[in-house]
């Protein structure tokens, strides 16, 4: 059937303006880098980037750098580089990838990234921390990480107006107040605090945008993959945060995701499973991972990595703009708090996802060079079987390291999972008739 | 009389059961898999058939399981040995609520409901520890055949602590047991106790509950029955036809459909 117009405009935008965006984000890395300019370093839970872009530093994620070298394929090339020069084989496959890039001069095969000037960031990650001790040695530069406390604590976080909430949001806004006058000396920007709200803004609009697009693929037949097309939509979340750019980007998704949900345009042909994904992607086989599901008629409609990669955008927190910096501290900490949350106590999480996006099954995907967001998924799974009678899978791989990545042994497990759920739904029917 | 077949196609052996219409096991046949896996589905299903005194368009439906299941070409579906293994251990043994399945690379342990619906699994991962290999390597290292290996390690009193989970080192630490000047039979029970520990690991993961039935060309092993037993402390059921369990499960799910297509209202 022919497409009219409409279809042909709006359906596939996001991934075709996404990939464009992406373009151009590594070709405006490379001319920083030729040209010798520095660059600020982030990580994607808890960037800061809508401060770091009021001093005119071009952003660099070193993770989002790590999982392209795997989704090309070629990130044996570096993690061999860094095991070579003595990072060991278990530990994250991004932090190797990263160091094999800076041990070739910033070369990837996307582009070239600048070195940092800086590199500020949060203890969302412990391997965060010790991860930018590295470009310290390296480049003698400042490396500023923002203590940002997490209650950690599923349904006992304390909010806005609560009195320990206010005393971690002091706490937050006193270290942000401590980085600006580093930010200025490292950049030669002066801080403008217009700018900074003007930046905010357009963080605004994607939380917002953000939230609902996540919330639309509740329809029915979903409207987007969440492990293959969110991803490329949590990219831009990510490298374009704070940018005008980004703001249009997530205007243009919503309408794209309202148009296919009121005209019934759905990601598969025929969506028979609904699925959640916890956990890191499979990036050394990223398409192939997803087809296994899809083949069998699975799609993923929700996954926790688009909320605590995203740095808790998810939620939708829109900044107040009368009071920036208060603000932006208060954002930091709601934002890095869930995506903590998302990674360790998730089951509260998943059981509203299961019951807003009419979930029918999760898969577990915990990665042999991650610890961080893996150790307890295990107990999560169980915690969450106690809670809902739904299927579930637990299947290993990896985010990088494509040794330890055995397509026949996933696929193996993901065609007994589907079993599974058919005999599932057919005894669900007979019960029924 | 319909006739519906199940071919194994495991990593190390392919089994194939054909199944009558009132799920009595009518034949069944063991080749090794070796490098043509095609091929090893092909003679499996003829010897089956050869068996049973029993004609190829007599066999309405074959559904092909395990690693090759794609290779059997001739078949009309798939399934996996998961489900497979689960089916058939709850026809052999209908009060099944857990199964431990040991190959020759995989350990599975699978809850399965009343229904033989499977409620969940999990395997060893990327890893041939605690599987048929880890006996391999033994039998390898000691030169004792595989079929002799449980009656040896009964044998044992003092059994060594096998403490290395890799199968590959796992020869090694045998030898070093052996220059120790420790018995076979004491290094023998050690290592079906090391193998029996790891499947109670996964046994207990997949969440364990009675009664449980012991699958797979392991368990025809004697000392690993024995040990399994002693690490759960608990009986399992284990068949004659254990190593036929997943061609067994295969063979009633094609029963299933020919059934279901006879009668699609009263079978569903």
């Amino acid at each position: 059937m022919a497409m009219d117009t409409a279809d042909e405009t709006i359906v596939g935008r996001g991934n075709a303006d996404g990939a464009r965006l992406f373009r151009e984000w590594f070709a405006g890395l490379t001319a920083a880098a030729e040209a010798g300019r520095g660059s600020a370093y982030v990580f994607v839970m808890g960037s800061l980037a809508e401060l770091l872009r009021t001093f005119d530093f071009p952003i660099v994620f070193p993770e989002i750098n790590s999982l392209q070298t795997a989704v090309r394929r070629v990130a044996h090339e570096y993690l061999n580089e860094a095991e070579d020069h003595g990072y060991s084989p278990d530990i994250c496959g991004y932090v190797k990838a990263d160091v094999a890039t800076q041990l070739r001069g910033g070369v990837l095969p996307m582009g070239r990234i600048p070195k940092p000037s800086i590199a500020v960031y949060t203890n969302a990650c412990n391997t965060y921390i010790k991860w930018a001790e590295i470009w310290e040695r390296m480049y003698k530069v400042p490396v500023v990480t923002l203590d940002v406390p997490g209650s950690r604590a599923a349904g006992g976080q304390t909010w806005p107006g609560d009195r320990d909430f206010e005393n971690d949001r002091a706490y937050v806004l006193a270290q942000l107040k401590e980085l600006i006058p580093v930010l200025e000396r490292v950049s030669g920007v002066p801080f403008d605090i217009d700018r900074l709200r003007e930046a905010m803004g357009h963080a605004n609009t994607m939380n917002t945008m953000w939230k609902r697009v996540l919330e639309l693929n509740a329809a029915r037949p979903s409207v987007f993959n969440a492990l293959s097309d969110g991803t490329i939509f949590l990219g831009v979340a990510n490298g374009f945060r704070g940018a005008p750019e980004g703001a249009q980007y997530f205007t243009d998704l919503v309408e794209e995701m309202e148009y296919k949900s009121a005209h019934g345009i759905g990601t598969l042909t025929d969506e028979r499973y609904r699925l959640l994904f916890i956990g890191v992607p499979c990036y050394p086989i990223f398409r192939r991972f997803t087809e296994m599901f899809t083949e069998l008629g699975g799609t993923f409609v929700g996954s926790t990595y688009l909320q605590f990669a995203s740095g808790g955008a998810n939620l939708g927190f829109t900044y107040d703009l009368d009071r920036p910096l208060e603000s932006l501290a208060e954002g930091l900490l709601i934002g890095v708090r869930d995506a903590m949350d998302n990674m360790f106590f998730q089951t509260d999480i998943l059981v509203k996802m299961v019951d807003d996006l009419g979930a029918d099954g999760l898969v577990y995907h915990p990665i042999k060079s991650c610890r961080t967001v893996s150790t307890g998924l295990a107990d999560n799974r169980r915690a969450l079987m106690a809670a809902r009678d739904i299927p579930s899978l637990f299947i290993e791989s990896d985010m990088m390291d494509r040794r330890v990545v055995s397509e026949a042994q996933l696929k193996n497990r993901i065609d007994a999972f589907f079993e599974g759920l058919a005999s599932r739904r057919a005894q669900a029917t007979l019960r029924d008739t | 009389m319909a006739y519906a077949a199940g071919v194994d196609v495991g990593s190390t052996q392919t089994k194939a059961v054909i199944v009558d219409e009132g799920r009595r096991i009518v034949s069944r046949s063991l080749t090794m898999t070796g490098a043509n896996v095609i091929r090893a589905a092909e003679e499996a299903f003829q010897e089956a058939l050869r068996s049973g005194d029993l004609r190829e368009e007599e066999v309405e439906y074959v559904v092909g399981t395990g690693y090759g299941r794609y290779k059997v070409t001739f078949g009309n579906t798939q399934v996996t040995e998961i489900s497979c293994h689960g089916r058939g251990a709850v026809h052999m043994f209908p009060q099944t609520r857990t199964v431990v399945d040991m190959g020759g690379q995989d350990t599975k342990a699978i809850r399965v409901a009343p229904t033989g619906e499977i409620v969940d699994f999990c395997m060893n991962d990327k890893c041939a520890a605690g599987t048929g290999r880890f006996l391999g390597a033994a039998s390898s290292a000691l030169d004792i055949p595989l079929d002799e290996l449980g009656p040896t390690a009964l044998r044992g009193q003092r059994p060594v602590k096998i403490s290395t989970t890799c199968t590959v080192f796992a020869e090694s630490e045998v030898l070093s047991w052996l220059g120790k000047g420790k018995k076979i039979e004491d290094i023998l029970l050690g290592v079906h106790q090391s193998i029996a520990g790891r499947s109670t690991g996964l046994l207990r993961r997949v969440g364990l509950e009675e009664e449980i039935t012991f699958t797979g060309g392991v368990a025809k092993n004697v000392a690993m029955i024995e040990t399994l037993q002693h690490s759960l402390g608990l009986k399992v059921n284990v068949s004659d036809d254990s190593h036929y369990m997943g061609a067994l499960g295969a063979a009633l799910f094609a029963l299933d459909h020919i059934l279901t297509a006879r009668h699609p209202a009263k079978t569903g």
